[in-house]
């Protein structure tokens, strides 16, 4: 009988980390949210700009791969532990490089990128611009 | 037989390409006239006989004939009908063949009922179109054959992957490609234009109806393609700035750009160079958008072989195809005179402005699209997503909403503005309600939300503006067609801001019995139920959402399990709950089950979402897609055509 327990007790002692391991997800915020709305709102918008490593072109916010599920879980802690949003980038940044960040940052190799719109912008802009103010002048030599 | 007499219609309609182009080329350099006879017969037949082959493939697919490669690779028997029928298009040959017979079709479709144009210029239209088909026909027949055999027939397939096997792919594909390959129409017209060196009226009025029906397409298809994404990922997202999805948005905003320069140039004669400039930039970012995602430079569900010597193959063919027309518009440019003059204040200034902030959306979306792929082959890892698009390409669009509404007030050539700002103040009236309203009932929303549902009041109400003091019975379907997709862009532009402004979400562990809040409902979790579908099986959660109103909704969410078939991988997917209501949509995701203390599952992920407004965006979709519609149905004149027939035909029966 007493042998009977301790085999038992032994196996529940062998059984419950593997349970546990199940049982407890090991990122428990993965699918959970945070309790204060204003925290859970800053970790939604930050999570949305996060890239899932693993998936196809999708942010953390919307991957149900496991790497996406950890990394929820971290950004959720982190929040909750007080640290902020920029500062939670910048260590995942730190860690998996820009490639995690769906925010590009400006640097001289990303210039081009948040530059190059605007540059683009200008110079069509002169282009139309100029070709309407010779046609208004065209105009005015044409009626004189 | 089916495969082998597939391949050799293939053969014919490549052989008949071969022949427009020679004889086209051999006409337009002052060959024997009767030349010209051969290349219209010869579009036609090219069209057909692809269009057949493309059916023989599908009867393939359709018998799941495992002896030819490409079934075995990409069906199944015991797929559902649809599926097989949809999986001849849901992988990279059956696509491509898709993608030729659409061309060949519509080169047909130009042969048959083209008759505004000079004859010179519509068999240079139709060489342009065969040395398109043609190289795509080299692609097809030389690196990717969709007829190809097995040696040995395995017993059965390896199946569709699973997010394919859906009513989306059913559409959503072809489609798109309608969309895009309606948009090489454009570009043969062009180019044949450039040659013979009709560029006016004429050449933008034959135009225009295929830039309006291709548009129509691409607008219908992106929709679509938005809504399935939303529903099938499981995580309620409606745009992801994804590089697929980009490669298709921008040839849709070439072709927004075109349909509102091709309009100056019909009705004004204006903006010769640039119309032309823009039917080139409209296929050839079709090509460009089908080179990046067929090429393997990205991965994903759109991207079915990862093989560079068919992406090598197209990138040459596109650099021949684009640099070839590019450089036609150089060597002709200078004697294209850009046309008629027109003031700034004026309805072609203002589609100027159009143009320039349309095109400046393309060149973004196109440098976010690319810049990650260059700085990866530079050593440099970035991602460009959401944060970068919405920055950047959001206040552009917003700027292009309010030049919307003054457009359409404006007059041709010149304008005083006087109609403009007598029609103007109950616009701007609704565009601040709404912008009071939100601000002081409206919460904490961010800044671009809350513009946007702003500029989409007053485009609401602006859009509507042209109708004000007109007789409606007598307003030409044209101008209709404009005020309902203006309607259209406030409707879905208010659907995004809403629904990025005010979503709320909830993410639990649930019991069975257990009663969720989101939103204004109370959402209880019945319980799951193992179901099987045809080739899968599923676990299905009940879900009822009450309103405080008291009514109540049962929702079935289910996660799909897809056993591996043929030594694939097994895959699971969600699919997601809907229920519509007048202020939005609940949307309910099943996900793990959670174990609870002794072991079995006693709990479920469950996630849902109350998203206001958010079928307004596909809605605001339809709209403009139908808006387009009414414009080309006027434009090209088939009521007119109708009418004259049956006109001819009374009297005939009448005649003694």
């Amino acid at each position: 009988m007493r042998l009977r327990l301790a085999l038992a007790l032994l196996l529940c002692a062998a059984a419950a980390p593997a349970a546990a391991q199940d049982r407890l997800p090991s990122a428990p915020y993965a699918y959970q949210q945070l309790q204060d709305p204003a925290k859970e709102a800053q970790a939604k918008a930050l999570m949305e700009t996060l890239r899932c490593l693993v998936c196809q072109g999708q942010s953390i916010a919307d991957s149900d791969a496991p790497l996406a599920g950890d990394m929820r879980h971290e950004v959720r802690s982190k929040l909750a532990a007080g640290e902020s949003p920029d500062a939670i980038r910048e260590w995942l940044v730190a860690r998996y490089g820009n490639w995690v960040s769906y925010d590009p940052p400006f640097d001289g190799a990303t210039a081009l990128l948040w530059l190059g719109p605007l540059a683009f912008l200008a110079i069509g802009g002169w282009l139309a611009f100029g070709r309407l103010r010779g046609a208004k002048d065209e105009e005015e030599g044409g009626a004189t | 037989m089916i495969a082998e007499l597939g391949l050799a219609l293939l053969w014919i309609a490549a052989a008949l390409a071969c022949l427009s182009l020679i004889a086209g080329a051999l006409f337009l350099r002052a060959g024997p006239k009767d030349l010209a006879s051969l290349v219209r017969p010869a579009s036609v037949a090219q069209g057909v006989l692809t269009a057949v082959a493309f059916a023989l493939l599908i009867a393939l697919f359709v018998r799941s004939d495992m002896s030819v490669e490409l079934v075995a690779r990409n069906s199944n028997s015991l797929k559902p009908m649809i599926f097989k029928v949809a999986g001849a298009w849901g992988n990279h040959e059956g696509s491509m063949l898709l993608w030729l017979t659409i061309l060949g079709l519509s080169g047909a479709l130009v042969a048959l009922f083209e008759k505004r144009l000079r004859e010179d210029t519509l068999i240079a239209t139709l060489t342009a179109q065969a040395a398109l088909s043609l190289g795509f026909f080299a692609f097809l027949l030389f690196s990717s054959n969709p007829f190809n055999r097995l040696p040995v027939a395995p017993p059965d397939g390896q199946g569709l992957n699973p997010l394919l096997q859906d009513i989306g792919l059913a559409f959503h594909p072809p489609t798109l490609y309608v969309g895009y390959v309606g948009l090489s129409v454009a570009f043969s017209f062009a180019v044949g234009a450039l040659v013979t060196r009709e560029i006016g009226p004429a050449f933008a009025r034959a135009m225009r109806p295929w830039v309006l029906g291709s548009w129509i397409f691409l607008t219908l298809g992106i929709t679509a393609g938005s809504y399935w994404a939303y529903y099938e990922l499981g995580w309620g997202g409606w745009w992801f700035w994804d590089p697929v999805e980009n490669v298709s948005l921008i040839p849709w905003l070439a072709g927004a750009a075109l349909l509102h320069s091709v309009a100056v140039t019909a009705t004004r004669n204006a903006l010769r160079a640039w119309t032309v400039m823009l039917a080139v930039i409209g296929f050839s970012m079709s090509m460009v958008g089908t080179f990046i995602v067929r090429s393997g430079l990205l991965t994903s569900v759109h991207s079915f072989a990862v093989d560079p010597e068919r992406g090598t193959f197209l990138l040459v063919l596109m650099a021949l195809y684009i640099g070839g027309a590019l450089t036609l518009f150089a060597i002709r440019a200078g004697t294209v005179a850009e046309g008629k003059k027109f003031a700034l204040v004026s309805r072609e200034g203002s589609l100027v402005i159009n143009n320039l902030l349309l095109t400046t959306i393309l060149a973004l979306v196109l440098l976010g699209t690319l810049y990650p792929i260059v700085a990866e082959a530079m050593g440099e890892k970035i991602s460009v997503g959401p944060p970068y698009y919405n920055r950047v390409a959001g206040p552009l669009a917003l700027i292009l909403c309010l030049v919307m509404v003054a457009g359409p007030l404006l007059a041709w050539r010149k304008d005083d503005g006087r109609k403009l700002w007598s029609r103007l103040p109950p616009a701007i009236f609704a565009g601040a309600a709404v912008l009071f309203a939100l601000v002081l009932f409206g919460g904490k929303i961010g800044i671009l939300p809350l513009l946007g549902m702003s500029v989409a009041g007053v485009v609401a109400v602006a859009s509507l503006a042209p109708l004000w003091n007109r007789n409606l019975r007598r307003t030409p379907l044209p101008t209709w067609g404009m005020v309902l997709a203006h309607f259209g862009v406030a409707v879905a532009l208010a659907g995004m801001a809403a629904e990025s402004a005010f979503i709320k979400e909830r993410l639990v562990a649930a019991a069975p019995g257990e009663t969720v809040r989101v939103a204004d409902f109370a959402v209880r979790f019945d319980g799951v139920r193992p179901v099987a579908g045809p080739n899968y099986t599923a676990l299905e959660g009940s879900l009822t959402a009450t309103t405080p109103g008291g009514a109540s909704f049962v929702l079935k969410p289910e996660s799909r399990m897809f056993p591996g078939l043929m030594g694939t991988a097994p895959t699971e997917t969600n699919e997601a709950a809907l229920l519509t209501r007048p202020g939005g949509q609940l949307y309910a995701v099943l996900g793990q089950p959670v174990p609870g203390t002794n072991g079995t599952p006693d709990r479920y992920q469950l996630r849902l979402w109350w998203k206001p407004l958010v079928w307004w965006i596909w809605l605001g979709g339809g709209l403009i897609a139908l808006g387009a519609a009414l414009a080309l149905i006027g434009r090209a004149q088939l009521l007119a055509i109708w009418r004259v027939r049956r006109a001819r035909k009374a009297e005939e029966r009448f005649a003694p």
